[in-house]
């Protein structure tokens, strides 16, 4: 049987800085440059979440989309939109607010309640229209 | 024999921002602004189009070099807005709301000092792709 990867698109809006408390302001200002500013800055993020699996005989698709859509805005969008992401989000607490640790958590939050029949396959997160992670999960 | 051209240079820079009037009660700031409000700050990729219009300069063949243009708004626009806390870190929202409309209108009110007052300047800001405000209105 032929394999399919479906991918949804979502986006969230969202403030964050990088900055790692175990060292000084300058350490954090040297390495993070511009965006360690201690007032945050921010993001359109964009999050490209992709499925895979054998399309169900019935249907014809490997999983239905919106449910897809919605399993993403209850678990990830609505936790992350508008939010302080490193004020505000449980899954991001004491951790680094780089998109490769925000990418990392939205895959643990996401992968207990991907629907049956298929396996989630990557997430990918766009910061900026020139920046932007993947992750398969490895 | 007016030979109007318009120029547009496309810019970018990434900021938190939050809604709020604090004139307004808190219940007044949820009504109309929503989670635009949330205390913490969320952010943008804020994409900024100069349209600047004029007769082209029968010895250079411009209306204006866009390099120029480039340079102007970087100095006195991008460098005090990128990575920044728009209601925090720029004097302008100290007491305006950063909304769109209100960044299109402080930066129209920098840049055009700056600009021979024979060419004509408009403003162009999206907060989100599918969010975007003119100023002046045409």
């Amino acid at each position: 049987m032929a394999i399919f990867y479906l991918t949804r698109k979502e986006h969230f809006n969202a403030a964050h800085k990088l900055f790692n408390p175990a060292w000084s302001s300058e350490k954090n200002e040297e390495v993070f440059g511009k965006c360690a500013n201690e007032n945050w800055h921010g993001h359109n993020f964009e999050l490209y979440v992709t499925v895979k699996g054998e399309p169900n005989p019935d249907t014809g698709f490997i999983v239905d989309a919106k449910l897809l859509s919605s399993i993403i805005k209850l678990h990830v969008v609505d936790i992350l939109d508008h939010r302080n992401l490193n004020l505000d989000v449980p899954f991001m607490k004491d951790k680094l607010c780089s998109i490769e640790n925000l990418v990392y958590g939205i895959w643990n939050e996401l992968h207990p309640h991907i629907p049956k029949g298929v396996s989630l396959h990557c997430i990918k997160l766009v910061e900026t229209p020139r920046i932007f992670v993947e992750y398969y999960g490895e | 024999m007016a030979n109007k051209v318009a120029v547009y240079r496309k810019e970018h820079f990434n900021a938190a921002h939050r809604l709020h009037n604090p004139s307004l009660s808190q219940d007044e700031n949820d009504r109309l602004f929503g989670k635009c409000n949330l205390p913490n700050y969320h952010g943008h990729n804020y994409e900024l189009i100069l349209k600047v219009t004029g007769e082209v300069d029968p010895i250079t063949g411009y209306v204006m070099d866009t390099k120029l243009l480039s340079d102007l708004v970087n100095e006195h626009v991008i460098s005090k807005f990128d990575h920044r806390n728009l209601n925090l870190d720029v004097p302008a929202f100290k007491q305006l709301n950063p909304t769109a409309e209100n960044i299109a209108i402080v930066i129209f009110n920098i840049l055009r000092p700056l600009l021979s007052e024979q060419l004509d300047l408009q403003v162009r800001l999206y907060e989100t792709p599918r969010n975007f405000v003119e100023y002046p209105a045409s």
